[in-house]
């Protein structure tokens, strides 16, 4: 399948970058891994007349900690992500999704900010970057900007991202102690998008009850879902069988997912609320460590 | 039609070069351009991992990437395996445990499995078969896949020889 065709633009700086978005407008598209962007113009279901590769511009790639946050670029691919030491030893729900994203080829161009920036609410990532209460940097002319990820996602391929910016940033707030989080994604084979997937993270108290929860939804509506309703019921609770069994109720009573070859709506409103027990279960464990 | 682009890429150890559209896929760039049609176009969505290749010591998908973004890389194709009149260990590998029968997703395997030993050169069966989970075989059922990864890890700790040659990158 072949793309139709385009310009292929590659800047060595943001600011180059930001500017021929600007010149370019609607007709642009920013390459990054091109893993979820190229074969949607192989199939024709894209089709930018111009394609910027941010791919030759430093200072777009890197896993830092600092100023109270995990700071990973947007071009960090997911392959840097599993083998990244710090967020191995912290943040083992990014290394769960990281680990579920497509194959090991795909994951060595895949970069995070292309996984949230393109705004497909079956990629992985946005769940759990929702459980992480996240942030997205925007840089754009007039500079940089922070979007709270609850904003980041406004419909199906459409996030809060202007047409004159560019996603280089996610800062993760550290985790306090007595906080675990993970991801449990169901997968008809092995580099499929979700048929649903559940992120958690939480923070428990000090007589170990819930203090903070946050749990996203993956491919289960036209936007990855924030289950506010199970993370509000949560808080102040002590996690136990009855009060698990009842957040993934609640988490699945906020699913909106659409029939399709991976299954009918119930059949994948169920899964939720099992991955959502599986998720809250191994969150809760890694919280007590 | 979109003004063509030179790509200069080192491939199999030879500075080669071609003017291209942009949107010429790596793969069609590697098969047409080059004439190197060992790399094969399986799915074409990204799923088969039939058109793997090694660029810059990782294993990518070349279906799923533009020709002009491999521009002052390095790459690795199935043919740049055997050398000095001699089979890599991995092509000794597959045909000593009948790695193949078609054939067809051979290249693949043979190149994610040469970045999975670049990366992992004692890989446990878990780690080969999490290892080539990007590649799919209707044939064989996976299993002498393995032994012929296993067998290559063996062969390859045996001789000590470096696996990487001058000029292919790490």
């Amino acid at each position: 399948m072949i793309p139709p065709s385009f310009e292929y633009l590659q800047p060595k700086t943001i600011p180059e970058a930001i500017a021929m978005l600007q010149q370019h407008g609607d007709a642009a598209k920013i390459l990054s891994g091109g893993q979820s962007l190229i074969p949607m113009m192989k199939l024709r279901l894209a089709r930018p007349g111009f394609l910027i590769d941010i791919n030759r511009i430093s200072g777009l790639s890197h896993i830092k900690e600092e100023g109270g946050y995990l700071k990973i670029g947007g071009l960090t691919r997911e392959a840097e992500l599993e083998a990244s030491p710090v967020v191995r030893s912290k943040y083992p729900i990014i290394i769960d999704t990281a680990h579920v994203i497509a194959d090991p080829q795909v994951r060595n161009l895949a970069t995070v900010g292309g996984n949230l920036a393109h705004g497909d609410p079956a990629n992985d990532h946005p769940a759990t970057m929702i459980a992480l209460d996240a942030q997205i940097v925007a840089s754009g002319p007039k500079g940089e900007r922070i979007i709270p990820i609850e904003n980041f996602f406004v419909s199906l391929f459409t996030t809060a991202l202007q047409p004159d910016e560019i996603l280089t940033e996610i800062r993760i707030p550290f985790l306090p102690p007595r906080s675990g989080g993970a991801y449990f994604k169901l997968e008809r084979k092995v580099g499929d998008f979700a048929t649903a997937a559940v992120a958690v993270q939480l923070t428990l108290d000090g007589q170990g009850a819930c203090q903070k929860a946050g749990i996203g939804l993956t491919n289960v509506g036209a936007t990855p879902v924030k289950a506010r309703k199970a993370e509000d019921f949560l808080r102040g609770k002590k996690l136990d069988d009855a009060t698990i069994k009842q957040a993934g109720q609640l988490a699945s009573d906020e699913a909106e997912p659409s029939a399709d070859l991976r299954g009918p709506v119930e059949y994948k409103k169920g899964l939720v609320r099992e991955l959502a027990k599986r998720a809250l279960t191994r969150a809760l464990e890694r919280a007590g460590k | 039609m979109a003004k063509k682009q030179t790509v200069h890429v080192k491939v199999n150890g030879m500075q080669r070069e071609a003017d291209v559209e942009p949107r010429l896929l790596l793969v069609h760039f590697i098969r047409e351009k080059l004439g190197l049609t060992g790399t094969h176009v399986g799915c074409d969505t990204s799923n088969c991992g039939a058109c793997t290749v090694v660029l810059d010591g990782k294993s990518i998908k070349s279906c799923t990437v533009f020709a002009v973004q491999a521009d002052g890389t390095e790459i690795l194709t199935v043919e740049g395996l055997f050398k000095d009149g001699k089979l890599h260990p991995l092509q000794e590998g597959f045909k000593q445990e009948h790695g193949l029968q078609c054939g067809f997703c051979t290249p693949g395997m043979l190149m994610s499995t040469y970045a999975l030993l670049q990366k992992n050169p004692a890989p446990t069966e878990e780690e080969i078969r999490w290892g080539i989970s990007g590649n799919l075989c209707r044939c064989t059922g996976y299993q002498n896949i393995v032994k012929a990864v296993q067998y290559a890890a063996g062969k390859l700790a045996k001789t000590a020889e470096p696996l990487v040659e001058e000029g292919v990158a790490k």
